[in-house]
């Protein structure tokens, strides 16, 4: 595996990145969905995100990430308790995946070699406590996506097969990618996607330019490369952190909720799921931004990513739903 | 030189380059169907090639990227694991290109992108749309063609070797870069990936030159290789949005004229360079963008076919049952349920060392057969009324998509005016897709109802063979005035809409018929009964009322 081409190098693409900053902030948020056309650094993000996330404190070895002791799962038989840090997990989701492979299944090799029926964990297991990520996510087996579904939303993984009962944590952030112009997504799984982005190929020549030429220093010369961005990468790693320690401390006024409530109800955007994900994104940004509480800029920069796919269909409409968004943020919040 | 020899220079020169540069080029895309030049290409490469192994879609996850190998463990009572096809350090052939689904193309794109495989050769042997997923391709640095390539050709010209030793570095001016990207954005490529390979493609060729910084020659070369197979316009108006469609009118010598007259002295490289790719592009190229999208439109047919083996045999969890000699047994799921009682079993038998198996062990594996449906609109666009018509149909198609993904149905729409019906939108549910081309259906002329009924029937046709259960929906106010042969005979075309339509019953494809004439017809009446369609009269029908008839008749 080749090093990832760093995330602050990233040329434009900002609804992108701070989408998946956003959720880096407050896990809660929900996961990220991006869909847009090809070559356009969807995948480069997602590979970047990994090695910007800040450590992780887990147990060594422990299959499910566990923070203490008392969080790993018996069925891991583990002998000793050490903590380490370690990078947080961004785990691949590739398409045609099994179904054993994703909920985790009996061991087969214990089961043929020694007749004992144990536990052998899945990428559900591997992905708690960090993120999870489907490329070509409108692609995806349906009971797959049935099955991502349940645990998204339950946070935990039940397996009731082949006489083993195991229940385990399975907390992560879904992010997905995709080309709208090979299938749509289904509305029960885009609702579950806390925050989503179109991406474009860049408008202008010069930023096109700026891709390839950093694109290029990269490819030849990685190290060198990778060392040049080194600081922003940190300080934005940096940010991250100081953010979440920021998070329980920002104030979210009365006008701020009504606002929320009125942009969704506005929109039309179904559930009360839009709200609170509107909210949790602006309290992110404003401690993202270091500030001490939500403003009504940090509503309208999240209100596209986090509402345009949650707006009821209507097909006759010409204008997308971001532009929507826009259209009604600007009615509602001036 | 002719198109053919061209052609099959250019690949040469692209297999030359590939070979001294397989991990940064990735690969090549030769579209071609069996025959003596594909057969030619094909000991060029394996003489190349240090070593090849052959990708076929239809291979399990298990060959390719490794998995239990279970004759070994069961043989050895431990466990054996088998690596895949794409641990070895070889370049990869990927066979009948065109079959190969979403999934694969994601995994092996994958595979390309993080270096598992350097390089892929794809074989597309695709005739018209069809062709290898867009996915893979845009993954692949050369894309050529061996359509014109004549047996005379390949006696021209001699393949050269790269030298085996490594590429030595080359610098490249931020010109350089400028002039790749901007030529893309001209051509309307947008995916990065495309200007990364015209650069290192430019690199690899300098290098093989001895060259230590980019000349002129190289770029040229690069473009030349690069964008031309993946151009979607000619670059006219620059800044255009990559959907719009150079005007059909538009011939070569007033374009030429044009772009003469916007020549900047600074920039003639770069017009030189764009002249040079315009040579280039297939003869073809106009026409096909202004019939029908012909790129874009594969690009979305490609995943939508490829999905339809998936879903006649999706593999569903196996259930314990008998061998009955048509079953297939699954031996994984067979072994699970036989392993935790290994120790007991054993002990009740302990001459024998192989693992026992039980009847009531086996499970046998179960495919989980749903056709797929296509729902293909034949609508009247001839006419006065046609624009208000034409636009409820478009509704009623899109609001039928909106709905489509929880039932997985394809539409498709078929116009007819003027001579004859044409097909408007290719089978599809990307809604994107549709609106971009319903957005610029035309409408006017004569009634060909003949001619709509068989553009219809042959698309179902083609869908019944592909394993999807076509059902049609005929918009129409029934006057039917241009016969199959194009001429403008009332009698005769009414003729020859019931030979269309007794022979689309005869296929046993279901539909509905919707007269949204003024006042009920009995003509159409008439031709409902013969296609055995239900008949509804709907005169003042909108897309919602359309969208929900349609749903009705397909529910029942």
């Amino acid at each position: 595996m080749t090093d990832a081409f760093p995330f602050a190098a990233i040329v434009g693409q900002d609804n992108m990145k701070l989408a998946m900053i956003l959720t880096a902030v407050d896990p809660k948020i929900g996961g990220v969905l991006v869909f847009g056309d090809r070559g356009t650094g969807k995948s480069t993000a997602v590979r970047a995100l990994a090695a910007l996330l800040p450590q992780i404190t887990a147990i060594k070895g422990c299959p499910i990430n566990a923070e203490t002791k008392k969080d790993v799962p018996e069925w891991a038989e583990l002998t000793r308790f050490e903590p380490h840090q370690r990078a947080t997990p961004v785990i691949d989701l590739p398409l045609g995946v099994s179904e054993d492979r994703v909920t985790g299944a009996l061991d087969i090799e214990r089961a043929l070699t020694q007749g004992e029926k144990a536990f052998q964990p899945g990428l559900l297991a591997q992905a708690n406590r960090g993120y999870l990520y489907i490329d070509e996510v409108n692609l995806l087996e349906d009971h797959i996506v049935d099955l991502l579904l349940d645990v998204a939303q339950s946070g935990e993984n039940l397996v009731e097969r082949e006489g083993l009962s195991i229940r385990h944590p399975a907390r992560f952030v879904l992010v997905g990618s995709g080309n709208p112009e090979e299938g749509e997504l289904r509305p029960q799984l885009l609702d579950r996607f806390g925050l989503s982005v179109e991406v474009t190929s860049p408008k202008t020549i010069d930023e096109r330019i700026a891709v390839i030429e950093r694109r290029d220093a990269f490819d030849q010369n990685p190290k060198r490369f990778l060392s040049k961005w080194k600081p922003e990468e940190l300080n934005v790693r940096a940010a991250i952190t100081d953010a979440r320690a920021a998070l329980a401390k920002i104030k979210k006024t009365k006008a701020v909720l009504r606002d929320c409530a009125e942009l969704c109800l506005a929109l039309g955007a179904d559930g009360l799921r839009g709200e609170l994900t509107l909210l949790r994104a602006s309290r992110a940004l404003a401690a993202y931004e270091g500030q001490t509480s939500i403003q009504r800029a940090h509503l309208k920069a999240v209100a596209p990513l986090a509402l345009s796919h949650r707006l009821r269909r209507d097909p006759l409409d010409e204008a997308g739903s971001s532009a929507r968004v826009a259209r009604v943020v600007e009615d509602v919040l001036g | 030189m002719t198109q053919g020899l061209d052609s099959w220079v250019k690949t040469l020169l692209a297999l030359r380059l590939l070979s001294a540069n397989p991990t940064g080029l990735k690969g090549l895309v030769i579209r071609a169907r069996s025959g003596p030049i594909r057969d030619r290409l094909i000991e060029i490469i394996q003489n190349t090639a240090p070593a090849l192994y052959k990708i076929y879609p239809i291979m399990s996850d298990e060959q390719l990227f490794g998995g239990l190998d279970l004759v070994q463990t069961l043989q050895q009572q431990k466990l054996v694991y088998a690596q895949g096809l794409l641990a070895r350090s070889a370049w990869a052939q990927l066979c009948m290109a065109e079959r190969c689904d979403g999934a694969l193309a994601a995994k092996l794109g994958q595979a390309l992108d993080d270096g598992r495989i350097a390089p892929l050769i794809v074989f597309d042997e695709g005739t018209d749309e069809e062709t290898a997923p867009q996915a893979l391709k845009d993954r692949v640095g050369f894309w050529v063609d061996l359509e014109d390539v004549s047996l005379a050709d390949l006696e021209v010209v001699k393949f050269e070797p790269a030298p085996k030793e490594p590429l030595a570095v080359v610098s490249a001016r931020p010109e350089d870069i400028a002039t790749l990207v901007d030529l893309a954005a001209r051509f309307g490529i947008h995916s990065a990936r495309a200007a990364q390979f015209a650069l290192t493609c430019a690199r690899t060729h300098a290098a093989l030159a001895g060259r230590s910084a980019l000349s002129a020659e190289d770029i040229e070369i690069a473009v030349a290789l690069i964008y031309p197979s993946r151009a979607t316009l000619v670059p006219e108006t620059p800044e255009a949005p990559p959907e719009q469609a150079p005007e059909p009118e538009q011939d070569d010598s007033q374009d030429e004229a044009e772009s003469a007259q916007h020549t900047d002295l600074s920039e003639l490289p770069q017009e030189l360079l764009i002249e040079a790719v315009k040579a280039l592009l297939p003869p073809d190229f106009l026409g096909r963008l202004a019939s029908a999208g012909a790129q874009r439109s594969a690009a979305g047919t490609g995943a939508g076919q490829s999905r339809k083996s998936k879903a006649r045999g999706r593999p569903a969890p196996s259930r314990p049952g008998r061998l009955d000699g048509q079953s297939r047994v699954d031996v994984i799921a067979t072994l699970r349920s036989a392993a935790p009682w290994q120790k007991l079993r054993a002990a009740r038998k302990p001459q024998q060392s192989r693992i026992t198996i039980f009847p009531n062990d086996i499970h046998l594996k179960r495919y989980e057969q749903r056709a797929e449906r296509l729902v293909i609109f034949i609508v009247d666009a001839s006419g006065s009324a046609a624009m208000a018509r034409l636009a409820e149909a478009k509704g009623a198609v899109e609001l039928l998509l909106a709905e489509a993904y929880a039932r997985r149905d394809y539409v498709a729409l078929i116009a007819f005016r003027g001579a004859s019906g044409d097909l408007m939108l290719p089978p599809t549910r990307s809604l994107v897709q549709t609106k971009r081309r319903l957005s610029a259906l035309p409408g006017g002329g004569g009634t060909p109802l003949a001619g709509g009924l068989q553009a219809a029937g042959v698309l179902a046709q083609k869908a019944l063979s592909q394993g999807k259960t076509p059902v049609l929906a005929l918009l129409t106010d029934g006057r039917a005035n241009i016969s199959l042969d194009g001429s403008a005979n009332r009698q005769k075309a009414a003729e020859d809409a019931a030979l269309m339509a007794g022979w689309i019953s005869g296929l046993g494809i279901k539909s509905v018929v919707m007269d949204v004439a003024r006042s009920p017809n009995a003509a159409l009446a008439d031709l409902a009964q013969t296609l055995r369609a239900e008949y509804y009269p709907m005169p003042r029908a909108d897309a919602h009322g359309l969208s929900q008839t349609v749903h009705r008749v397909l529910d029942n």
